[in-house]
């Protein structure tokens, strides 16, 4: 396939489509909701309508609002339903000839999208992530021929050095130096990783991309193995997303029949071929060593850095390790430019970013935002607030972030505020907490989490997580002195600057941010030592589990 | 000089780490100088822990009602409690029974499933303590001052702990000699 | 091959290049805690007894898989990695069912004899007191769970030096177990080859010889260590 050929699949494609498109969202949230009952019955309405010279029914990914989906949007009228019924199907066809129906009509003006740039996301909701022609009528896969053919794989590494993106899986790891660094090692053999291993509590983010517009995303890791020097790169999903592996394995097959994948790509010299590798429940092998290790056939264990991926990764050569959404950024930054997409966001924190919005807030969903957008924007312009109440805080980074108190919602969201405040971006969930949450209840959650989760390495992390949940369940039951609250302090810090990867080293954060800011909530749960109170007696010295 | 009031107590343990207190053989008399023994098992006859015990020698777990009565008594009246030997700082041996998750499975599997002849649960209120559910180290039901481990703590460990203490100075509990556990 | 000086606790040292931290100061005589490190055999840096603390970074970093640099400055024994060292070894008597006076290592256990290193006296953290099995299947050895620390010497010695690969990590977290063959009960493993090398290996009296009992634990250490040099320096005598 050259660029005209190309661009031919592109114009045919659109020239193929009907003057109406109606999108139904088919990605899981909105399937949880029967979407593709909607969507079933939107198809079967357009042809009772005998509408079908002109109306296509699209299943398309998601268009962030998931707290109220099923959503169906009708372009290019603009109109939008939320939280649609199958019933409700033939009369929002009949819209289209004049009727009326009773479906829940959107709002497109709300601040919850209007505030929002999207990139990553762009054509999320608007292209059918099974049809790779829809994709390319878009403008899909321009970047990786313009990579291919007008840049040397260093400019595409210094385009992504100037874009100033930061690693979006948490760390927030300078992208372009990372892939220069691969770039620069030697070896014939390198290999380039998406990590689609998304398992914080709360967030769907990466699930979301993969579903909804899986192209984005092998386009940026066929850009990343031509940048670097690799032929062979890895998605890592989850098994619990199978809609998304599904939607991958079928995006791989149509792609290779393209020739946008396989042995020379755009007929160049250029090879670059995807394997999907599904995780096994282990929420640690989103840590790059451990995935690494994974996908080996080997024990998901996180072994010790250095020697990075970036010097010796999968089968002892460089490797490129990067999230889905990092890459899902690349085809944009190589087709606008990096000076463009520097222009976005703060200072340090470049772009944009998606968080899953979720919790006590009114509108739920995903939702891409502007670095350096303050929390407050997020959590009470486009999330409109507490229903019913206040917010207490909000929680980003799930088990390895902190909880944000509402005094601090005029922080700038940003990899180096959000640190600064205890917290941290991590992968996007943003989890909204109201007046009722118990805060200390909040810590044992994540610590629970934690303590299930760790591969049991190393001592601090498998045996320091059981002890902290330890103690917070002991604070629970009201049985905990305040010897317990400092140990449970010191414990912290010693699992934090001991453990060897970064789920130990992080799991204390929810405990520590809110020891920082709710301690109040601690102190009321502390009771006298036994030996104080005289009483003898079951109940009042206690055996903590 | 008044003399120390010296005490020792005995929870659940083997007794073990009081006869090696007892291989101190002629320094005991030493100690008698310095020492008013106000309450031991192997000490003196007094029947009840006094009040204002200058020093006291735990040796044991606490594993009963009537471990648990006497050791908070025993930290309120005393200044300087030592976990005398493993049993009072681990829980130890007595705390094997742990594993089996509480004092109901304890008593079932050494009364019912291990009795030869008529299996029964004992019964006796106000005569048997009854089982706490977990035999538990000193230090996690009182604040603890002196640790020393040992099964037993040999005798030269107890005098090295004991000495320091006559002339008003803290013992230093390091190295093999003073805490090797076992 | 070059050679790298570098300043531990303020001694100068100089070491070939490639050397561990841990290997310059033990070539020193500065003594650092270890647990899961085994010579011999790859280091996993999974103990984090030997943390130190290296000028330049924040991170404290396990001395047994950080290569010497040229002008590297260490600390091993700054009063945090004193107190983070003993809260660790106080992890690991709280995490098994440790009683030393029960035990056929007491007084040749390296847990023991690190607890009386970093000056544990006491666990400040409750003990869990875990369900864990024994395995006495196998005609000579035996495996109790409540001594293992996880250490994954056994593993890894029966695997790089042994070459059976019997012994594997099983579970994850505070279910983590050491389990030979496919979970089967080691007298049942047909890869093991009955060499004693794990016996050896292990820092406690987790894996251990049958009819020794309290306290008769005993280690040929230097047999791996003879294994190792022949293998690595082709000297096949002892």
């Amino acid at each position: 396939m050259d660029l005209t050929e190309l661009l031919d699949v592109g114009e045919a494609h659109r020239a193929a489509q009907k003057a109406t498109r109606v999108h139904c969202c088919t990605s899981t949230g909105c399937r949880a909701a029967s979407a593709m009952e909607v969507f079933k019955n939107l198809k079967t309405a357009v042809q009772d309508a005998g509408l079908e010279a002109e109306v296509e029914v699209v299943g398309v990914g998601c268009m962030g609002f998931c707290g109220r989906g099923p959503l169906v949007q009708i372009d290019p009228q603009q109109a939008l339903y939320e939280e649609v019924k199958p019933e409700e199907a033939t009369s929002i066809i009949d819209t289209l000839q004049g009727g009326t129906t009773p479906a829940l009509k959107g709002d497109l003006q709300h601040p919850f999208f209007a505030r929002q740039v999207k990139i990553v996301r762009q054509h999320s909701g608007k292209v059918d992530p099974e049809s790779i022609e829809d994709y390319i009528s878009v403008g899909g896969y321009r970047s990786l021929y313009k990579a291919i053919y007008e840049m040397s794989p260093g400019e595409v590494v210094d385009e992504i050095i100037a874009s100033g993106i930061r690693g979006r899986g948490g760390g927030g790891y300078p992208t372009g130096l990372k892939w220069a660094t691969v770039a620069k090692m030697p070896g014939d053999q390198k290999y380039v990783i998406c990590n689609g291993d998304e398992g914080d509590p709360g967030a769907f983010m990466d699930r979301s991309v993969l579903e909804s517009d899986p192209h984005l995303v092998l386009e940026g890791m066929a850009i990343a193995g031509y940048a670097i020097g690799a032929n062979h790169g890895f998605i890592y999903v989850r098994a619990e997303y199978p809609l998304a592996i599904q939607r991958l394995q079928k995006a791989i097959q149509q792609a290779k029949k393209y020739g946008l994948l396989g042995s020379q790509i755009f007929d160049s010299p250029f090879d670059f071929k995807v394997d999907i590798r599904i995780g096994a429940g282990a929420f640690v092998c989103g840590e790059e060593t451990a995935l690494i290790q994974s996908i080996q056939g080997g024990r998901g264990n996180p072994i010790p850095r250095p020697p990075y991926p970036a010097q010796s990764g999968l089968w002892q050569c460089p490797t490129l390790i990067n999230n889905v959404e990092t890459l899902a950024n690349i085809s944009t930054i190589i087709r606008e430019g990096g000076a463009w997409y520097a222009s976005i966001g703060t200072d340090k924190s470049k772009g944009t970013k998606i968080f899953a919005l979720t919790g006590k807030i009114r509108n739920n969903g995903l939702i891409e935002v502007p670095m350096g957008i303050t929390l407050r924007e997020i959590v009470e312009e486009m999330g409109g607030g507490v229903p019913d109440g206040e917010v207490k805080a909000v929680q980003t980074g799930g088990p390895s972030g902190g909880c944000i108190p509402a005094s601090l919602l005029d922080t700038p969201v940003d990899y180096d505020s959000l640190v600064a405040i205890g917290s941290m971006m991590g992968s996007g969930g943003m989890v909204v907490m109201d007046q009722d949450t118990n805060m200390v209840e909040v810590a044992q959650f994540y610590m629970e989490f934690c303590r299930g989760e760790t591969c049991g390495k190393c001592v601090p992390c498998r045996t320091g997580t059981v002890q902290l949940y330890a103690l917070l369940t002991k604070l629970l039951k009201r049985q905990a002195t305040q010897a317990d609250l400092a140990k449970l302090e010191s414990l912290c810090h010693m699992v934090q600057e001991t453990s060897l990867c970064g789920l130990g080293i992080s799991a204390p954060n929810p405990i520590l941010s809110t020891l920082r800011y709710f301690n109040e909530e601690y102190q009321e749960l502390l009771q006298p030592p036994a030996y104080l109170n005289g009483k003898v007696g079951h109940g009042q010295v206690t055996v903590s589990q | 000089m008044d003399k120390i009031k010296f005490a020792t107590v005995w929870l659940a343990g083997c007794s073990g780490c009081h006869m090696s207190f007892l291989d101190l053989d002629e320094w005991l008399i030493e100690l008698a100088q310095f020492v008013e023994v106000v309450y031991s098992p192997v000490g003196c006859d007094l029947k009840h822990y006094p009040d204002n015990v200058d020093v006291c020698l735990v040796e044991g777990g606490i594993a009963n009602e009537d471990n648990l009565e006497l050791i908070l008594q025993v930290r309120r009246q005393t200044k300087i409690l030592i976990s005398f030997g493993d049993c009072a700082v681990t829980a130890n041996v007595p705390a094997m029974r742990n594993m089996l998750g509480g004092a109901e499975p304890v008593l079932k599997r050494a009364y019912l499933e291990l009795g030869d002849t008529s299996p029964q649960l004992p019964y006796a209120p106000g005569i048997v303590p009854e089982l706490l559910d977990r035999v538990l180290p000193v230090h996690e039901v009182v604040p603890v001052d002196i640790y020393m481990p040992g099964c037993p703590p040999p005798a030269d460990r107890i005098r090295a702990t004991i000495e320091p203490l006559l002339h008003g100075e803290m013992p230093a509990m390091v190295g093999r000699d003073m805490i090797k556990f076992g | 091959m070059s050679v790298k000086t570098l300043k531990i606790n303020g001694v100068d040292i100089a070491i070939e290049e490639g050397a561990t931290v841990l290997q310059a100061a033990r070539q020193a005589g500065v003594p650092i805690p270890t647990l899961c490190h085994l010579d011999g055999v790859h280091d996993v840096g999974a103990c984090r007894l030997c943390l130190v603390e290296v000028s330049g970074t924040r991170k404290l970093l396990p001395a047994c898989v950080t290569e010497v640099a040229e002008g590297m400055e260490v600390q091993t024994n700054t009063p945090k990695l004193q107190e983070y060292r003993r809260m660790t070894v106080e992890l690991l008597f709280s995490e098994g069912n440790h009683v030393c006076s029960v035990c056929v290592a007491n007084g040749n256990c390296e847990l023991q004899d690190v607890a009386i290193q970093v000056g544990m006296d006491h666990s400040r953290f409750t003990y869990r007191f875990p369900d864990r099995a024994v395995d006495i299947s196998h005609p000579q050895f035996g495996i109790d769970h409540n001594r293992c620390i996880l250490c994954t010497r056994c593993v890894r010695v029966c695997d790089e030096i042994e070459g059976a690969h019997v012994w594997d990590v099983a579970q994850r977290g505070a279910a983590c177990y050491i389990v030979s063959g496919l979970n089967q009960p080691w007298g049942e493993v047909d890869a093991c080859t009955s060499c004693g090398k794990c016996v050896d290996a292990c820092p406690t009296g987790a894996i251990f010889r049958k009819g020794s009992t309290t306290g008769e634990k005993e280690r040929d250490r230097a047999k791996l260590d003879f294994l190792v040099t022949a293998r690595e320096k082709h000297e096949w005598t002892r």
